[in-house]
């Protein structure tokens, strides 16, 4: 065999992979009839094959299904949040400026427990509660912190109350009436009033305009 | 059977784990049978097979399902394989002296898989017989020759499991063919 050319060997593989031209099985059918040494090659080649291909089919042992499902992670909701995530990119910008104002915000919180009023004539102060007289007409704004309102006469403009009550039963209130007691109430109410001095911005550029 | 792996596919990504399982039921005999004539031992081919399905489950939403599911799966679990042979192979000198034996060195000690007398392995069942010869097959050439004439797959498929050119397949295969001839030739 060692004065065969050594292609014939190739050609032997190119044989068994089933891609041998026309060419090449000619030359190597031509040898193997002349060669017994190449024949024996061959033969024992295809016997290689034939011996591993006898080996017999291995199935998995019966529990294997189950033992692949108990491995298996338990469902992670991570994956499915962060999925969500990354498709809601605006979401996630919201939240996050929604959590840095609501920072700021809560800074404004009044926490130092201190009456304050809005000054405003003809308001009578009892300690910590604001009256508005009966009979009286309070044009302007009113903003109680920390204390109660009692209005017996007319309020013509917006009433606030932060941490406080509002009294009346009989009030004539040309504005709104509100009162704020909670940090969240308390964040509502300073994202509406900027809101509002927005709004207020664009319509006095909208009269300068005019 | 693709259109329905698929469909099962993305049922589990959807969050219904349990659709896993029918990918499991149509896989598991064939991935077994790959970790079983690459490792020779039942125990480690179930704990790679299991490890390879629960890769797959856990990197499924990474899979193009523009190609073959089982392409993809084998591709684990070779990996695995091949991973756990060179972690088996000894990283010590055979020569070395064992500390505290009396001339007693490493050769004493191989594990009984790495030849055979020659009487003994006459002797074995033919089965017995094809799994020793392919378990003295150098790694490389043991999962072309498993993924070829026992899994009987294409040469492309092969190269696609194995991450390798066609024509390294190619050479793989004459080689592991020789290298059989010669064991069974040499006894």
């Amino acid at each position: 065999m060692s004065t065969c050319p050594e292609y014939i060997v190739d050609y032997m593989h190119e044989y068994l992979d089933g891609d041998i031209s026309r060419e090449h099985e000619q030359q190597l059918k031509k040898h193997l009839q002349m060669c017994s040494d190449c024949q024996q090659h061959m033969h024992q080649l295809s016997d290689t094959i034939a011996f591993v291909k006898s080996a017999s089919h291995i199935s998995a042992p019966p529990h294997f299904e189950n033992e692949v499902m108990n491995r298996l992670p338990k469902r992670v909701h991570g994956v499915g949040v962060q999925k969500w995530i990354r498709r809601h990119p605006l979401f996630i910008a919201a939240a996050v400026f929604f959590l840095f104002m609501s920072v700021t915000l809560l800074g404004n919180y009044p926490n130092d427990n201190q009456f304050s009023v809005t000054k405003q004539p003809n308001l009578v102060v009892e300690g910590e509660t604001v009256i508005v007289p009966a009979g009286e007409v309070v044009k302007g704004d009113i903003v109680v912190k920390n204390g109660d309102i009692v209005i017996e006469g007319e309020v013509d403009g917006n009433v606030t109350v932060i941490n406080g009550e509002y009294m009346a039963s009989t009030a004539v209130v040309t504005g709104q009436i509100e009162e704020v007691d909670e940090v969240f109430e308390w964040i509502w109410y300073e994202m509406k009033s900027m809101a509002n001095d927005f709004m207020s911005l664009f319509d006095s550029g909208e009269k300068n305009n005019e | 059977m693709d259109a329905l792996v698929n469909k099962r596919i993305k049922q589990v990504l959807k969050g219904d784990q349990n659709a896993f399982t029918d990918i499991v039921s149509l896989y598991q005999h064939k991935l077994y049978q790959i970790c079983y004539r690459m490792l020779g031992n039942k125990q480690e081919a179930e704990d790679i097979a299991q490890e390879a399905f629960v890769r797959a489950y856990i990197n499924l939403h990474s899979f193009d399902q523009k190609r073959k599911f089982s392409t993809w799966l084998y591709r684990i679990g070779t990996n695995l394989c091949i991973d756990r042979i060179r972690k088996k192979k000894p990283d010590y000198y055979l020569d070395a002296q064992i500390a505290g034996t009396d001339g007693l060195d490493m050769y004493s000690h191989i594990a009984a898989d790495e030849k055979l007398p020659e009487e003994t392995v006459e002797q074995m069942e033919l089965q017995d017989r094809i799994q020793y010869e392919i378990s003295r097959l150098p790694d490389k050439y043991r999962s072309v020759i498993v993924l070829k004439y026992i899994e009987e797959l294409s040469l492309q498929e092969i190269s696609e499991i194995l991450d390798m050119p066609l024509g390294t397949v190619k050479t793989r295969i004459h080689r592991g063919r020789e290298a059989l001839r010669k064991q069974l030739n040499n006894l």
